[in-house]
């Protein structure tokens, strides 16, 4: 389980990589999902897998360590939630630029930088 | 969008989301559930409505500013806080109030409620504002 | 202590009021009080923990390696008093700033929300905990930053937005590899095992994307790039808010960080930290001499200052760490000073380009005070408080024989003299070119110059009292360098 969800973040990673190096904006943003999800991914397994034993629900274990740790699971729903939030916040700021400028190449972004 | 299959599922669709959303919420202290999924489900239930027939419409028809639902929802947040702070106790700690109810027995009511009940709101009133400021309402 | 969490709780109920406001004088009105009050409570705090040491809060009764604590130590409350005197200032200045944009009344719900996020992570003790506060204070200065809606300011934001986000992907990244080889987001608990553990190799891949998550919020040396090409676009209110709180709070985290529970492999990482500071500090201060712009110079000037601090806590004595803390606090004070007086110049002649601008010493001699006193303070020039912070910088690195980043700190500020002489010759002494400006004829009245006069005045006392001063960010410093009472305090041991 670990192992395939290794490779599932760095799916991710390289995925969210490449797209926030092509030069649309929607492309862009993809990307920031993309990295957002490994992220949590990332998070959820630096923590340790515990399949099918979930914590306050049931009966206990009689040993604790055999639960799975409901921290790391409440700092994802944590992460998802503000991911939500920007994700959201990113496509309405792109919406707004979009029509003000009609352009959805990063390369026209040029004029702040000097 | 002007699918008539959409319209009329979008009725019945509707009141069932509400269902859920309220069952989602008064389960969430010891189940999965609570304020947040409580509050996305009984918003997604207008949004549904909005696509079926017209976000406009919806818009007008829902007469509170989502920015109400969200000083209500983080005023209920700060009322939670208050019965801890009275009875001395750290902050935030959950304080429970036990009401006999004739029929049905008894009757828990704790600030972990009030707290939900309020992200709850604040959750309907974000995705209202999210939903109308990308479709171009508000 | 419910008084811990008031700094957090009183943005919160500001908020609630100001959404449901429709008057804008209502609006205004109540942020000034509010941020008064925030002032008053700020130094009730600072007066508790000098007299406890410590405020520890365990929210909600869970005891402490388990739930949530809210900290606050010397630096914090000296952090929290610093910062709620820069939003008292930016709330006057904003009442007669603030007029023309739509929307206004929904400025000052951002403007408290990113409040309680700084508030936020000065004071609480939980790793998570201060990401949280983080992308609170994020999404309220995304919000913040394009606020007219123009063209550049939504250009800006875009790349404002996007070096952030990659910035707190990191910071969630560092934080679930350090959970996974704790099993404790706690920082008393986390300095508790690390500080006995010398795990330095498997800290490191932690302790790097910490690094580079603060890095790219507090804008140090490789990572800056996203400050220069947003800060100018945004209302020079905002940007001021900005210049003195965003990239201090990143500085926080980094001192935090670096003195609590990041102190394993200190040869390389104090090395490591002296470069950054070294190329932070003279790259900003070069990129900012060359600019015409006085909200470009201020920016860079905004990433050279984070080199001294930086460069305090790569030296890593009490003595440099005390400095790092004294020279933020200066800092947050002039750096936001120098952006109001910026923006004072641009209601005088309604340009930020230094050529189109000229002659306001014979126009306004009290704006030029008001310029000089910032401006030399970030100079350093002796009675003022800037000069007590790099003293002390530059005596700690020579006491512990770092001599190229003690020559460095010199020329850099020299560097910002020199930037600072360009502004006040271009816009001050220089006669007024003939342009589209110099009919321009608007007077400023009292209030406009209250808030510079305020944060002025500050300046000042930091100077003259400067041992006092010193004396209290020592005090933080030890508590950091120490660490033992800060994790039995927590712990409750």
């Amino acid at each position: 389980m670990e192992i395939l969800l290794a490779i599932l973040v760095g799916i991710l990673y390289t995925a969210g990589v490449y797209m926030i190096l092509r030069r649309s904006i929607v492309k862009f943003i993809i990307g920031i999902i993309f990295l957002s999800n490994a992220t949590n991914l990332l998070v959820f397994l630096a923590s340790g897998v515990v399949s099918g034993k979930p914590v306050f629900v049931g009966e206990e274990p009689a040993n604790a360590s055999q639960m799975a740790d409901p921290l790391p699971q409440a700092l994802v729903l944590t992460a998802i939630v503000i991911g939500f939030g920007i994700v959201v916040f990113t496509l309405a700021l792109k919406y707004k630029f979009f029509e003000l400028t009609g352009t959805d190449d990063l390369d026209q972004l040029k004029k702040t930088d000097n | 969008m002007n699918s008539v299959i959409l319209q009329i599922a979008a009725r019945y669709i509707k009141a069932l989301l509400v269902l859920f959303a309220m069952i989602a919420l008064l389960r969430g202290h010891n189940y999965p559930g609570g304020g947040f999924i409580g509050g996305l489900l009984a918003a997604l239930s207008v949004i549904y409505y909005g696509f079926a027939f017209n976000v406009r419409q919806v818009r007008e028809k829902l007469k509170v500013n989502p920015a109400t639902y969200i000083a209500i929802g983080l005023f209920l947040v700060v009322l939670s806080f208050i019965p801890s702070i009275l009875n001395q106790l750290e902050l935030m700690q959950g304080v429970w109030l036990k009401v006999q109810i004739p029929v049905l027995g008894e009757l828990k009511l704790g600030t972990p409620f009030l707290f939900d009940m309020g992200v709850f709101l604040t959750v309907i009133g974000v995705t209202f504002l999210f939903f109308f400021s990308l479709t171009k309402v508000e | 202590m419910t008084i811990t969490a008031l700094p957090i709780l009183i943005p919160f109920v500001l908020i609630i009021i100001l959404i449901i406001s429709r008057s804008l004088v209502f609006s205004k009105i109540t942020s000034i009080v509010g941020s008064f009050g925030l002032l008053i409570l700020s130094m009730i705090i600072f007066y508790k923990v000098n007299k406890l040491g410590f405020l520890v809060l365990n929210m909600a009764g869970w005891k402490s390696p388990y739930g949530i604590t809210l900290v606050i130590d010397f630096m914090s409350s000296l952090m929290l008093m610093v910062s709620s005197v820069i939003v008292f200032a930016i709330a006057i200045y904003a009442y007669r700033s603030l007029n023309e944009e739509k929307q206004v009344t929904k400025f000052y719900v951002f403007f408290f929300s990113l409040i309680m996020g700084v508030n936020g992570a000065f004071i609480t003790g939980d790793v998570f905990n201060l990401y949280v506060w983080f992308e609170v204070m994020l999404i309220s200065s995304f919000v913040l930053i394009t606020f007219g809606k123009s063209k550049e300011q939504l250009e800006g934001g875009i790349k404002y937005l996007a070096l952030n986000l990659l910035g707190s992907l990191f910071f969630l990244a560092g934080l679930g590899l350090l959970y996974g080889k704790t099993g404790t987001l706690n920082m008393a608990h986390l300095a508790d095992i690390l500080r006995n553990d010398h795990q330095a190799i498997l800290m490191n891949t932690s302790a790097i994307l910490f690094f580079i998550a603060f890095g790219i919020k507090a804008a140090v040396f490789p990572l800056f790039f996203w400050l220069p090409a947003s800060y100018h676009t945004a209302n020079i209110t905002i940007s001021s808010l900005f210049a003195g709180l965003l990239t201090k709070v990143g500085v926080y985290a980094f001192i935090r960080f670096f003195t609590l529970f990041f102190v394993h492999d200190q040869a390389f990482w104090h090395q490591f930290l002296l470069i950054i500071a070294g190329f932070t500090m003279i790259i900003g201060g070069m990129s900012a001499s060359v600019h015409y712009d006085t909200r470009k110079i201020l920016s860079y000037h905004i990433i050279s200052q984070i080199g001294y601090m930086i460069m305090g806590l790569g030296i890593y004595t009490p003595l440099a760490i005390a400095g790092a803390i004294f020279f933020t606090i200066h800092n947050m004070i002039a750096k936001t000073n120098t952006f109001i007086v910026a923006g004072l110049i641009y209601k005088l002649k309604g340009s930020f380009y230094l050529k189109d601008v000229g002659g306001i010493i014979k126009q306004n001699p009290v704006l030029a005070i008001l310029f000089v006193i910032p401006a030399f303070a970030l100079a350093g020039v002796p009675p003022i408080s800037g000069f007590f912070a790099k003293f002390i910088l530059i005596k700690a690195s020579i006491d512990d024989s770092h001599f190229v980043i003690a020559i460095i700190a010199v020329l850099t500020a020299l560097l910002t003299l020199y930037s600072m002489i360009k502004i006040w010759n271009e816009a001050f002494l220089k006669k007024q070119p003939d342009n589209e400006f110099s009919g321009q004829n608007t007077s400023l009245s009292f209030l406009d110059m209250l808030p510079s006069i305020i944060l002025g005045t500050i300046s000042i006392l930091m100077g003259i009292f400067a041992f006092k001063v010193f004396d209290f960010t020592m005090q933080a410093a030890d508590q950091l360098i120490e660490g033992t009472s800060y994790i039995n305090n927590v712990l409750n041991r």
